[in-house]
């Protein structure tokens, strides 16, 4: 199943709507880092709160997402990882290093405001 | 007095001994027997004999019943109770014993052993205490036998067959029922106690913290992690001050499991600041090599609310000299 990516403002949302396969994942992942800067996107946000397991796959292709959102020039927050999947994989190893995470998405766009790349320029281009 | 039918039940328990009964009687006791052959004659002779045991029992009652209170006491059992108590219990628990010999059922008899133990366990009565006294009734009931049958000793053999495995039966039913009565409130008890031992406290708005006091166990530290993340779930927190003042030491899974449980907060996007690590708790942590780089920690617990404050943008400002209360 596709997973569907919003534009809102200078960033991107894609909600995990359902599980999602291996090969689900690396379209969300080749989607997500074409789409970033043909939209010009500052931010990237990802919603698994739908997801119920998120194993080494799932963990390495959304890290990858955020590394190379990284080097387009964007940041990524990952968003809405369930408690019980959050100790699930933390026991299994899987801890996204260097990939932020936040709560839910509203948490999300709050980080992105405060940290994402080019906010200060664009305010300054405006006025 | 008209003793019950005995029921089909135990009609079949008793029919195992009938036949060694049998045995007992014409050669070496063979177990492989066929149940199958006991007779009804057999079977009715079983059952007349216990008839009698109870109507003996009965007759017997008062003078049985004293003796055995007067055993109780010698033995120095049930010592939390007063001699009336003691009395009484002893008078329904003689009845309910004859009665269970007497139906051959023992759901009557092991209600009334979870009741008591309900009674008395609150009031410090030991397992030791219970066993012994429900042996003790078995032997004043034994003895009182032997005293009325001794004269003809195949019949005291006959009857003795009949008793015994019923009244072992009696006191392993006695002894289990407090046994299971007993873990049940442990049990209860252990619910209560773990359900106290990890609150979640939300000190301002996006601040939790969780103080955690005594030995924390693979057990608890599951659940505290639990508590931790689901608290921070529903409270929308942003920073968790986990305070370990409290905790005498900890050992290496529980070590690993809280590095654990910080890494997990991050994923759900909070911070953990860890708080009050003894001294002795810091050196377990680097003698095991846990890695603590990852662990955001400071001295005490005032200190890591302050911590969290900052990192949340608050300022405490000190408006006015505090108000102190003047004596009156």
């Amino acid at each position: 199943m596709q997973v569907p990516i919003l534009k809102q403002g200078a960033y991107l949302i894609a909600t995990v709507q359902s599980a999602l396969t291996d090969e689900d994942l690396r379209q969300l992942r080749d989607t997500l880092v074409l789409q970033v800067s043909k939209v010009r996107a500052r931010g990237v946000i990802v919603d698994v709160t739908a997801l119920d397991v998120i194993d080494s796959f799932a963990t390495r292709t959304l890290r990858d997402v955020a590394y190379m959102i990284r080097l387009r020039g964007a940041e990524t927050v990952i968003v809405g990882i369930q408690p019980e999947v959050a100790f699930s994989m933390v026991k299994l190893g899987l801890t996204l290093e260097g990939v932020a995470t936040s709560l839910d998405l509203e948490e999300g766009l709050a980080y992105l405001n405060r940290n994402g790349k080019g906010h200060d320029q664009e305010v300054r281009a405006h006025r | 007095m008209t003793p019950k039918v005995v029921s089909l039940q135990h009609t079949r328990a008793i029919s195992t001994f009938v036949e060694r009964v049998r045995h007992g009687q014409e050669g070496p006791m063979n177990g492989s027997q066929d149940v199958a052959t006991v007779t009804q004659a057999r079977l009715e002779t079983t059952a007349s004999r216990l008839r009698e045991l109870v109507a003996h029992l009965r007759h017997q009652r008062a003078q049985l019943r004293e003796e055995w209170a007067r055993l109780i006491t010698e033995a120095k059992l049930l010592t939390a109770m007063t001699r009336e108590e003691l009395f009484a219990e002893a008078t329904s628990v003689y009845d309910n014993y004859v009665e269970a010999l007497e139906t051959g059922t023992y759901e009557a008899l092991q209600a009334y052993a979870r009741n008591l133990s309900e009674r008395i366990i609150p009031r410090g009565v030991e397992t030791h205490e219970v066993v012994g006294i429900v042996l003790l009734l078995r032997d004043v009931l034994a003895r009182s036998l032997f005293a009325t049958y001794h004269e003809d000793f195949n019949k005291l053999n006959r009857i003795l067959d009949a008793y015994e495995p019923a009244a072992n039966r009696i006191a392993a039913t006695v002894a289990v029922g407090f046994v299971q009565e007993r873990e049940r409130i442990i049990r209860e008890q252990q619910e209560a106690i773990r359900e106290l031992s990890t609150p979640v406290l939300q000190v301002r708005e996006r601040l939790l913290i969780l103080p955690i006091i005594g030995v924390i166990d693979p057990h608890r530290a599951r659940q505290l992690t639990e508590q931790l993340l689901r608290g921070i779930r529903t409270n929308r927190a942003k920073v968790v001050v986990l305070d370990i003042t409290g905790v005498p030491y900890i050992d290496s899974p529980v070590a690993n499991h809280l590095v654990q449980t910080v890494e997990a907060a991050r994923l759900l996007g909070a911070i953990v600041i860890v708080t009050g690590l003894s001294p002795e708790i810091a050196q377990t942590l680097v003698n095991i090599g846990v890695d603590l780089g990852k662990m955001n920690t400071v001295g005490d617990l005032q200190g890591g609310i302050e911590e969290a404050e900052r990192l949340l943008g608050y300022k405490v400002v000190l408006m006015q000299e505090p108000v102190v209360a003047h004596s009156v």
